[in-house]
């Protein structure tokens, strides 16, 4: 696609500018047909550019567009989208096709097959070749059609793609003649799809048609629900098309269920990271942490920090920056943790509400602390290259972003899991919590275990902030779009019980994502924070509540 | 948490109407007695800001009345607060009639921006006073009664009950936000022009509204007495301090917090409703679960369980806040954050809890010196052969 150059800068020195247009109008000539350049190939269209000049007469030019088309020859393509773009003009001097290339003030005529420079134009030195929508269209159609044969496979694939989404009869026979020559497996069969979705729309005998509605419904998409809803004005095929609608339906609905469910469970994970950290303060503990949405936060900082001093000491690290923020984030946020505990929440034990608002004021105070350190404005934390895309699994599109989380999720549960069940601290922290005093009396130091409790909880925090800096913004206001949801998440799953968390993150995620659809995202989440208020009337200890002496707590 | 006496509390509080009434007469005196430019002059922007302060200070009056001798710790105050305003700001709305941008007589600018065709159903009405007036009560004494109903049934308490409030007040902001709810969307509901007539610029309307926000500060206040003394307050109180053990002497506890939840809330409204004209404005931000906290630690400054203190509390912060925002607005939530720890570490009885526990104590001490004095004279009295109950008795009662 040509553009407009961007020259202002070289005003001062012309000759270097000069230069500059020449090699970047070659650059931008060259991606659709290498050949041009040499000009061999080129040439042969030289005796069919006057048949783009006549005048206000369309149907004349739409023939001569035709007949550039039909030479199948690579300059063709970019050529006929200077056209497009309106680019082409007429020099009035000689009536020569010329292409108008703009630098700075002035407007030079360049050749449009060889790119050679052919002098300055004036204001009026020039007329432009009328053209209309009908013949943009056109220009657009035979387009797609030489660039199936271009020789990067990408660009073919994009061809048929947007053949595809745009079908229309004219299109048979060069996707037919692009087939013939194609032997990318890929881009076969999406040509195949596009051939048949043109099939439908011309006048091919019927049976061919039919075959067509078979390929088009194997796609199975909307699209191709859209090609057949097409295909049911024709009577002929109005009966089967309409049976092969219903079965694409079913599998449509079938995809939209399961990427809902995905959906969900991508939500589910981001509230489980969120909540985890939680579940362990507030939940183990019985301590509530209003700071807890800004240990997440800490962790997100932490991995901006790491991301700029790796980009600017050893960038050939930057696809493992995420792995050494990681073991960072959780001393950073857990020493913060630690340090809260120590100074703040020890003198607050068994007095919950006054916890809470002394949290809260820590949590203003760290907001402000990163506020007057990085700035208001949301930083750029960026994601490593093997997180970026996606895959498709069946009717399912996956991002790895979402992926990456969703693992990551499970495993840093299942650490914890591990943790507080199988080693002598997590033994130290379930005693301690069940009975403090007899705790106490076997030899553990509980002020000790409270402090790396709260630690670990914060520290866990700080792990998702790492994660959630991949797929959130990092302002000093990311912990307070978690907080509340992360509470609810531990009070609907049931307070110091992990897999309460658990089971409370993921149902709650695909909860909303289910109800996304039908209410809105936003009326969703009023419905979401509506259904946990009356489920916590139904059930005031979660759905997993603590039983025995515990529960009293 | 240690228990004021009721005359004590009583006392301070008709202090501190007297302060109030006389003080906001004075402050009305210089405001309109005197020309700007006079030394003298208060100006009105200072008068509005009181205003405001003391339509905070209902509010924390009323986090005071569940918090302090209910024992609930709400987060969602503001919920109420805001809907109050918003009953106000929708009688505002109507009474700018066609003077708005659109010129529409019937509906408010936002509704013709976004091509309504007629008022919804829940506007209807409020173009008279007496209606939205009733609504500013209503509204947040109904959600209050629902959300009550449901949630001390259930016995849910504590930190559950405080988490729910604020998802209650969330839910509420993410609902008010949305255009399609017909309250303004994110930018709520301005561009006052009158209030039961009169100019809301005018220097006097604003003056009568500063008047208005004192006076029902101090029925407030009296209301609160009035509660906190009766058998029903003093039950209440036994109900924060022992639930369990008031519920198995037979109270219906539920009861006790719903009606006090309920009235606060209907407090919390008022206060919503005369904030509204005085910052000529009321959008969905009012919700935010950070502004209910923030009204908690006004309560918790000056002491909960006081009354006094939750007024003096709200207007120091406020104060606070204003003066840091203007002077070192980088500094402020440093001092915001600062202030709810040092409260509830070192001062968990606010600024006025000292005061009155220094009061108290003296008061006891008196009441023993005169018991024992009695009953030293008693034992004289049987010396000389009187009946010593029927005396100790009486002056035991007097001392009462």
């Amino acid at each position: 696609m040509l553009q407009r150059l961007p020259t202002s800068r070289f005003r001062s020195i012309p000759v270097f500018g000069a230069l500059f247009c020449l090699v970047a109008l070659l650059m931008l000539l060259a991606p659709d047909g290498a050949r041009a350049q040499d000009g061999q190939d080129a040439e042969e269209l030289r005796p069919l550019l006057s048949g783009l000049d006549n005048g206000r007469d369309f149907a004349a030019t739409e023939a001569g567009i035709r007949a550039i088309a039909a030479t199948g020859n690579p300059a063709a393509a970019p050529l006929l989208r200077a056209l497009r773009n309106g680019d082409l003009e007429i020099r009035k001097s000689d009536n020569r096709v010329v292409l108008v290339v703009e630098e700075g003030r002035d407007d030079f005529a360049v050749d449009p097959l060889t790119g050679e420079r052919l002098g300055e134009l004036g204001r009026r030195d020039t007329n432009r070749i009328s053209i209309n929508n009908n013949i943009r269209n056109l220009i657009d159609e035979v387009v797609a059609g030489l660039t199936l044969r271009a020789e990067d496979p990408a660009i073919r694939r994009t061809a048929a793609l947007e053949m595809l989404a745009a079908a229309s009869g004219d299109n048979v026979e060069p996707l037919r003649a692009a087939l013939a020559e194609e032997d990318d497996a890929g881009v076969r069969t999406t040509m195949q799809r596009a051939l048949a979705a043109s099939i439908l729309q011309s006048d091919a005998p019927t049976e061919e048609k039919l075959e067509a509605l078979e390929t088009v419904a194997a796609v199975g998409d909307r699209q191709a629900l859209q090609l057949l809803n097409r295909a049911t004005a024709d009577a002929e095929l109005a009966e089967r098309s309409a049976e092969l609608i219903r079965g694409v339906e079913r599998k449509l609905q079938m995809w939209e269920f399961a990427q809902n469910i995905w959906f969900g469970l991508s939500l589910g994970s981001v509230l489980l990271l969120a909540a985890i950290g939680l579940a362990i303060t507030f939940g183990v503990m019985g301590v509530i942490n209003m700071a807890h949405g800004e240990m997440v936060m800490l962790g997100a900082y932490t991995t901006f920090v790491v991301q700029e001093v790796i980009r600017q000491n050893f960038p050939e690290l930057f696809g493992a920056s995420l792995a050494i923020a990681l073991p960072l984030a959780f001393c950073v946020a857990g020493l913060v943790g630690i340090l809260i505990e120590r100074t703040v929440i020890r003198f607050l034990y068994g007095r919950p509400l006054e916890t809470l608002l002394a949290t809260w004021g820590i949590s203003l105070i760290l907001q402000q602390t990163v506020r007057v350190i990085f700035g208001a404005t949301n930083r750029e934390v960026g994601n490593p290259d093997w997180m970026s895309g996606a895959f498709q699994l069946g009717g399912l599109s996956i991002t790895y972003s979402r992926m990456a989380i969703v693992i990551f999720a499970l495993i840093v549960f299942g650490l914890l899991v591990l943790l507080l069940q199988r080693t002598a601290f997590g033994l130290q922290i379930r005693a301690v919590t069940q009975n403090r005093k007899m705790a106490s009396t076997m030899g553990i130091r509980t002020p000790w275990t409270d402090a790396l409790t709260f630690g670990l909880g914060s520290g866990v925090a700080g792990i998702a902030g790492v994660a959630l800096s991949q797929i959130d913004n990092v302002s000093p206001n990311l912990g307070q779009s978690y907080i509340i949801d992360s509470f609810l998440v531990v009070v609907f799953g049931g307070v110091g019980n992990l897999w309460g968390t658990f089971v409370g993150a993921l149902s709650l995620g695909v909860l909303n994502k289910f109800l996304e659809p039908y209410a809105g995202a936003v009326l969703g989440k009023i419905l979401v924070l509506v259904l946990i208020i009356l489920f916590i009337q139904r059930r005031p200890r979660g759905l997993f509540p603590q039983k025995g002496r515990a529960a009293e707590g | 948490m240690t228990t004021i006496s009721p005359i004590l509390l009583t006392r301070f509080a008709l202090g501190a109407i007297a302060i109030l009434l006389v003080g906001s007469l004075v402050v009305i005196y210089l405001n309109l007695a005197f020309d700007p430019g006079d030394p003298w002059h208060v100006p009105t922007y200072v008068v509005s800001l009181l205003g405001k302060y003391l339509a905070f200070a209902l509010l924390a009056l009323s986090i005071d009345l569940v918090w302090g001798f209910g024992g609930v710790l709400t987060l969602g105050h503001g919920a109420f607060f805001a809907l109050g305003g918003y009953a106000m700001g929708m009688y505002l709305m109507r009474q700018i009639g066609d003077r708005g941008v659109y010129g529409n007589p019937l509906l408010p600018d936002f509704m013709v921006f976004l091509n309504w065709d007629g008022l919804p159903w829940y506007w209807h009405g409020f173009d008279m006073f007496w209606f939205a007036a009733l609504m500013v009560v209503l509204v947040p004494g109904l959600l209050a009664f629902v959300f009550g109903w449901l949630a001390f049934r259930s016995r849910v308490t504590g930190v559950y009950l405080s988490i729910i409030t604020q998802a209650m007040t969330f839910a509420l902001m993410l609902a008010f936000f949305r255009n399609e709810m017909g309250f303004g969307g994110n930018n709520g509901l301005t561009d006052f022009k009158d209030i039961l007539g009169f100019s809301i610029q005018a220097r006097e309307t604003r003056a009568a509204l500063f008047f208005a926000t004192a006076l029902a500060l101090c029925l407030g206040l009296l209301l609160a007495i009035w509660l906190v003394r009766s058998r029903f307050g003093q039950a209440l109180v036994a109900v924060r301090d022992a639930e369990a053990r008031a519920r198995f002497i037979g109270y219906r506890v539920e009861h006790y917090k719903l009606i006090i939840w309920t009235v606060s809330a209907a407090m919390a409204g008022v206060a919503g409703a005369l904030y509204v004209p005085q910052v000529g404005i009321i959008n969905p931000g009012e919700f935010a679960p950070a502004n209910s906290i923030e009204a908690v630690i006004w309560v918790a400054v000056g002491g909960r369980g006081t009354l006094v203190g939750s007024i003096v509390g709200a207007v120091l912060v406020n104060f606070g806040k204003t003066y840091f925002t203007g002077a070192f607005p980088e500094l402020w939530l440093f001092v915001l954050g600062a202030l709810f720890v040092v409260v509830t570490v070192l001062l968990p009885r606010g600024i006025m809890g000292p005061f009155f526990g220094l009061i108290d104590r003296r008061r006891q001490r008196k009441l023993i010196a005169e018991q024992q004095e009695s009953a030293a004279r008693a034992s004289a009295e049987r010396e000389a052969g009187v009946d010593p109950d029927d005396t100790a008795m009486a002056r035991g009662g007097a001392a009462e």
